[in-house]
């Protein structure tokens, strides 16, 4: 893990201390509201539907195990005992006091974490593949490059004032965990003909009120060129993105309006023009430091088929459920990489309490080198498990209420806080979500399902992903009620799809009989278990759905 | 339309309703305008204890009677009167109980 140097220590403390001042004048009347709030943002504190709420930033989804005990510290001492995971690998806290925000920062701080440039328009936290530098199948390892970037854009004088918020996701394997094509850049990265690491630089992709899937600029950009190409892209949009409107501000939107060609020669233009040169051999010293920091843990030399694992998994039916279920495979000879699930059935996605955040840190530990990954479908991930320990691990899950087997199985639903929690949200989603776990319950039918992932929104703006969901539901308002629409087909892999609206929307009582119908369709219609839904769908097309869900009922 | 005046807290950041003597969790104790004449003298007075830094964001909400109580026309504002519909241990209906 990266860890703060005496610069980072310093930065995080000054900032918490200006913004403790901050809260003083304001609580004593110095600044109004209006002076106030986007102070506040700037420390990723809102005020929400219900309280004030505080966003803290969990550098590319990586987190040891005291700074989750400090998390759960935080959720007992001044909230309400738990948090929730984010789409974004962050966290929130849903009930600090304004006068309390202040002492929270100084114990994140404590723990090298903050929650600067969680709001914003600015350059977001940076994410990443939840299983980065240990995925059997990746390239190479995105977090020094992420460390890279977050160092770069941390309080960036040039870039803390964007037309608009600004989000870079990062993934070092072919198969895509980071939905890179639906950010404000996407990186992936590849090895051109010589062997040497490279990034696809994939620009203008988003979710949103206008969701787009971004474009190429680079086919194959040399690491060492990462901050200075990322930079041009950042001055074209800086200087050519809309400030007229809120809703067109997007670099997205600059994309699509004049071309990705002509925004490409913008950017080779402005690269050029640059002198980039020291920026270059600067980042390949910079990346050298920041990669000793991602060094692998200390691994034992290990079987690749543990007997005792073996045995385990043999004897109990619901150890191997959920090894089958949450588990992947590991770049490293005896080892695994464990899913943790945060949907228990008819439970609230991505919350965890204090207690089984605790407890997670101590299986950590134990099992995992004290290291926590946040997936951006509200689950955690322990990334280096000995396959010896996976029982043990399992044990312990189940002790927690954390051991439900159905990692990206249908109740393995994302969704945002929606009307519960969020003033922006148009309908609410985690009673939706509550609900569809709840009818699909039966383990054996969810495995029967297999791979279909529900994301659902409460409003337009998209956070939880509805877009790219094989089903997706959006909380709208219609006449005074709230109502739900669903799109199928969407994708947020290496595949990008955006998906197809089924047709008009559904009431509150009737949107978990819509969700369990199309899957009927599914069940009943496809080739065999080995169609899995999203080709289901791309063989028969929205035409297909529509008539068996819509059949006069 | 009657109306109330809600807001939130400035210190807490809870949800809070403009009664006779000041904010109150309690919808059931706002004071109800019924025409627009006692809007705005609610609406001054909201205005007042945000510029004295008591409360955030005022503004008005439409409101039926039902008996005693006041129940806002908006679900999303009767949320508010409430706290997270997942989570009845929190927020003003866990605090609240019969009260509201």
């Amino acid at each position: 893990m990266y860890r703060y140097d005496e610069f980072d220590a310093r930065f995080v403390a000054d900032r918490a201390a200006q913004f403790r001042d901050q809260v003083r004048r304001r609580l004593d009347g110095t600044l109004s509201e209006e002076e106030f709030r986007p102070l506040r943002l700037m420390n990723g504190l809102y005020l929400q539907l219900h309280a004030y709420m505080l966003r803290i930033a969990i550098p590319y989804g990586v987190l040891g195990s005291q700074q989750l005990r400090q998390l759960a510290m935080i959720a007992d001492r001044w909230d309400r005992g738990y948090g929730h995971f984010t789409t974004r690998q962050n966290i929130q806290f849903n009930w600090p006091k304004l006068a309390d925000v202040p002492d929270i920062l100084d114990a994140l701080a404590a723990v090298e974490m903050h929650a600067i440039q969680t709001s914003g328009n600015c350059i977001r936290n940076v994410t990443t593949d939840q299983f980065a530098g240990v995925a059997a199948d990746e390239v190479e390892d995105p977090r020094p490059y992420c460390e890279l970037l977050r160092q770069w854009s941390s309080l960036h004088p040039e870039f803390s004032f964007l037309p608009r918020k600004f989000k870079i996701a990062v993934t070092g394997a072919p198969f895509d965990r980071a939905a890179v094509k639906v950010h404000d850049i996407g990186l992936r990265m590849h090895r051109n003909e010589a062997g040497e690491p490279g990034f696809e630089v994939i620009v203008g992709g988003g979710l949103g009120r206008t969701p787009m899937v971004g474009k190429t600029v680079r086919d194959f950009l040399p690491v060492a060129e990462l901050v200075p190409y990322v930079t041009a892209i950042m001055r074209v949009y800086n200087r050519f993105g809309r400030r007229d409107n809120k809703y067109k501000a997007r670099i997205k939107i600059l994309v699509h309006e004049i071309g990705v060609d002509a925004f490409s020669e913008l950017v080779e233009a402005e690269y050029r023009a640059g002198d980039h040169a020291a920026g270059i051999e600067l980042a390949v010293g910079e990346v050298e430091r920041i990669a000793a920091y991602f060094a692998p843990p200390a691994y034992e030399d290990l079987p690749e088929r543990d007997p005792g694992h073996m045995a385990r998994l043999f004897e109990n039916r619901d150890f191997a459920r959920w090894v089958r279920q949450s588990t992947a495979p590991h770049t490293v000879r005896g080892y695994s990489i464990a899913n943790i699930s945060l949907k228990p059935i008819g439970g609230i996605p991505g919350d965890a309490s204090s207690a089984q955040m605790r407890a997670v840190a101590d299986l950590a530990d134990r099992h995992s080198f004290g290291e926590i990954r946040v997936a951006h479908e509200q689950n955690l991930v322990l990334p280096n498990v000995p396959k010896r320990d996976l029982f043990a691990l399992w044990e312990g899950l189940v002790e927690a209420d954390l051991g439900t087997p159905n990692l990206g199985l249908v109740s393995d639903i994302i969704a945002c806080p929606g009307m519960d929690y969020c003033s922006l949200a148009t309908a609410r989603s985690i009673p939706v979500a509550q609900a569809i776990s709840r009818r699909f319950a039966d383990l054996a039918l969810q495995s029967d399902v297999g791979d279909l992932r529900i994301n659902i929104s409460g409003c337009i703006n998209a956070c939880g992903h509805h877009h790219v969901a094989h089903l997706g539901i959006l909380g709208l308002e219609k006449r005074g009620v709230e109502s739900y629409q669903i799109t199928l087909g969407g994708s947020g892999d290496e595949n990008a799809a955006l998906g197809q609206l089924l047709g008009p929307g559904f009431a509150a009582d009737e949107i978990v009989d819509a969700v369990e119908a199309v899957v009927r369709v599914y069940l009943a219609d496809r080739r065999g278990p080995e169609e899995r839904f999203l080709d289901f769908f791309r063989r028969v097309g929205i035409k297909h759905f529509k008539e068996a869900v819509y059949v006069p009922v | 339309m009657p109306k109330i005046i809600t807001a939130n807290h400035l210190v807490v950041g809870d949800v809070v309703f403009l009664a006779e003597d000041g904010w109150t969790p309690v919808v059931d104790r706002a004071v109800v305008a019924d025409d627009d004449a006692a809007l705005e003298q609610l609406l001054a007075r909201a205005a007042q204890a945000e510029a004295a830094n008591i409360v955030v964001g005022p503004y008005a909400v439409d409101i039926r009677r039902e008996g005693g109580r006041i129940v806002p026309l908006h679900y999303r504002e009767a949320m508010r009167t409430r706290g997270p519909t997942v989570r009845p241990d929190l927020g003003h209906q866990a605090e609240l109980g019969s009260q509201r």
